[in-house]
């Protein structure tokens, strides 16, 4: 077979792997067809390595071998962690493709020195900068989910501006390896400081922003991608990086709206500077609480439940607990129902992948704006670990620094529980008027006992 | 300006605009699989570095592209297998009684 012949079959093949990867996607938008969109994906995937394998460019096997068996020996286990453990997870892999995107940049720049445009090499500019700054953005958002760093935001005085001059030299070096790409000692410095405006750039983020966040280096990592499909010429990168990066797009999207917070907002607002104020004016106000066998007695003389779960039901490792509860009322014939605001956990979905591994079924999950008419015909609104996504001072409280987020109306609800270890306020630091309606009662305990408790006492008062 | 460019540039926007309306339909259930999905769909970047590393080069590029391709076909194997796991997971009531 001729070269030329040989390349247009590898070109039908990746023009298949494109189809596919699109099909992928549609499947995924219904739970009963999505796993045909994982299959539908692998194929794709297998197709287009396996025709790369006959790419008449390769002269030597033997380290693509030994590096796609190391590759499946991380994959495998990354792709087992726990349903908690997903958020770390995803980011780290968006690191991992991040740096892989920026590596092959890398590779091209110093293949190509000799003869490259200055337009290829604002390309590879670009590429490499987005890259690594997706790489250490994503380690430390991974970091922070995985607690070895702080989750707090860290901020300083003057951040915003070190740290856009730090990308404003990345960019400016850029510029001057255009002038003259033969700069080859410009060009690792290019890296590094890109590198380091990644971990400037999420630093000072924190927890409940996390979902954005890791929605943005989603797309960070994915437009990576479809640049690097620039710089190369190849098409399914830019389809493929281009269905990624419009994904992570439209996940911040949404969970920027969400949170009625702008995209600037998330990345140069500190959420930081509001808690120092929030938390001076704590009064002790009074707040009436009960005990598992009081929560246990209320809720079966209830018709209608909603949960509501958030990040402390993550934490508390309680979603195992939260289903036998669920299995519990059912059983009396309650119905019970579980409010996911877009934001609840630390990723996209977080809440919903963590209740299907505990066996809630998934028509039982109900989104926020489906569910939020329904409050004030239900009898009793449980929630677990979720805290600022139920401030009604969001509505009403123009003062407040959520004021403006969209929330789930439990307070509309007859009675209100919820399960919380103390009084401090939630990750924004915000106080709560919720606490302290009379119709609300505070369960105070860890969440994965207290709702054991009420288990027990559900399960014993009924045979 | 390359010819290549124009003709990336028409297939950059005209996926981007197919994912932006795929993924709008995605339910908000399925978010966290989407993640994962997308991301192994993105390790497509595994035939770029399959190439490089391949192509053996310099020794510099070997070592670029053979880690690059460790890395995106982790995200490959891990990113499918994750999402297939997690979507199994996703059961309607079964009826009860």
């Amino acid at each position: 077979m001729t070269a030329i012949a040989l390349q247009q079959y590898l070109d039908f093949a990746y023009i298949a792997a494109v189809v596919l990867f699109i099909l992928s996607l549609k499947w995924l938008s219904s739970p009963a067809r999505a796993r045909w969109g994982v299959l539908a994906g692998e194929i794709g995937a297998a197709i287009a390595v396996t025709a790369t394998l006959f790419n008449p460019e390769l002269v030597q096997y033997k380290w693509i071998v030994i590096s796609l068996i190391i590759g499946a020996g991380v994959g495998i286990p990354l792709g087992m962690v726990k349903m908690t453990a997903v958020p770390q997870r995803t980011a780290l892999s968006h690191a991992f493709g991040a740096a892989s995107a920026a590596m092959i940049g890398i590779a091209e720049y110093y293949v190509g020195t000799s003869h490259l445009t200055r337009f290829e090499m604002g390309e590879i500019g670009l590429e490499v900068i987005i890259g690594s700054l997706t790489f250490t953005g994503s380690l430390i958002a991974a970091g922070k989910l995985q607690e070895v760093l702080p989750q707090r935001p860290i901020v300083y005085r003057g951040q915003n501006i070190v740290s856009l001059s730090i990308l404003g030299t990345a960019l400016a070096l850029a510029v001057a390896l255009v002038i003259n790409p033969g700069h080859t000692a410009l060009f690792p410095f290019m890296v590094a400081v890109a590198l380091i405006f990644g971990v400037m750039l999420v630093t000072p983020i924190g927890g409940a922003d996390m979902p954005t966040v890791i929605s943005l280096l989603n797309s960070y990592a994915g437009f990576s991608a479809a640049l690097l499909g620039f710089v190369l010429n190849s098409k399914v990168l830019v389809v493929a990086g281009a269905l990624d990066g419009s994904s992570g797009f439209v996940l911040s999207v949404i969970m920027c709206k969400a949170m009625n917070r702008s995209f600037t907002n998330v990345l140069f607002g500190a959420f930081g500077q509001v808690q120092t104020s929030a938390t001076k004016r704590e009064e002790a106000k009074p707040v009436r609480s009960a005990t598992p066998e009081e929560a246990a007695s209320i809720l079966t003389a209830a018709n209608k439940v909603v949960v509501v779960p958030g990040y402390g039901m993550a934490v508390a490792q309680a979603q195992h607990k939260v289903r036998e509860l669920y299995d519990a009322l059912t059983k009396l014939g309650i119905d019970v129902r579980f409010a996911i605001h877009p934001v609840a956990g630390r990723m996209p979905g977080h809440m919903n992948v963590l209740l299907a591994e505990a066996d809630v079924p998934y028509d039982h999950l109900v989104e926020m704006d489906e569910i939020n008419g329904d409050f004030a015909q239900t009898d009793v609104a449980l929630i677990i670990g979720a805290n600022d996504v139920t401030n009604p001072a969001a509505r009403t409280d123009t003062g407040s620094p959520i004021y403006g987020m969209p929330i789930l109306d439990v307070d509309k609800a007859r009675t209100v529980m919820v399960i919380k270890r103390g009084m401090s306020p939630g990750f924004a630091g915000i106080d709560n008027p919720l606490y302290y309606l009379d119709k609300t009662l505070m369960l105070f305990g860890d969440a994965k006992s207290f709702v054991s408790n009420i288990v027990r006492e559900v399960g014993g008062g009924h045979g | 300006m390359p010819a290549d460019f124009i003709s990336n540039l028409y297939v950059f926007i005209l996926a981007g605009f197919v994912g932006f309306e795929l993924i709008k339909r995605v339910s908000p259930l399925l978010h966290t699989p989407l993640m994962s999905l997308t991301n192994a769909l993105d390790a497509i970047v595994v035939v770029a570095a399959i190439i490089i590393a391949g192509r053996h080069q310099t020794h510099l590029t070997l070592v670029l592209g053979a880690v690059a391709v460790a890395a995106s076909f982790s995200n490959m194997v891990g990113g499918f297998f994750i999402t297939d796991r997690m979507l199994r997971m996703f059961k309607t009531g079964r009826p009860k009684k």
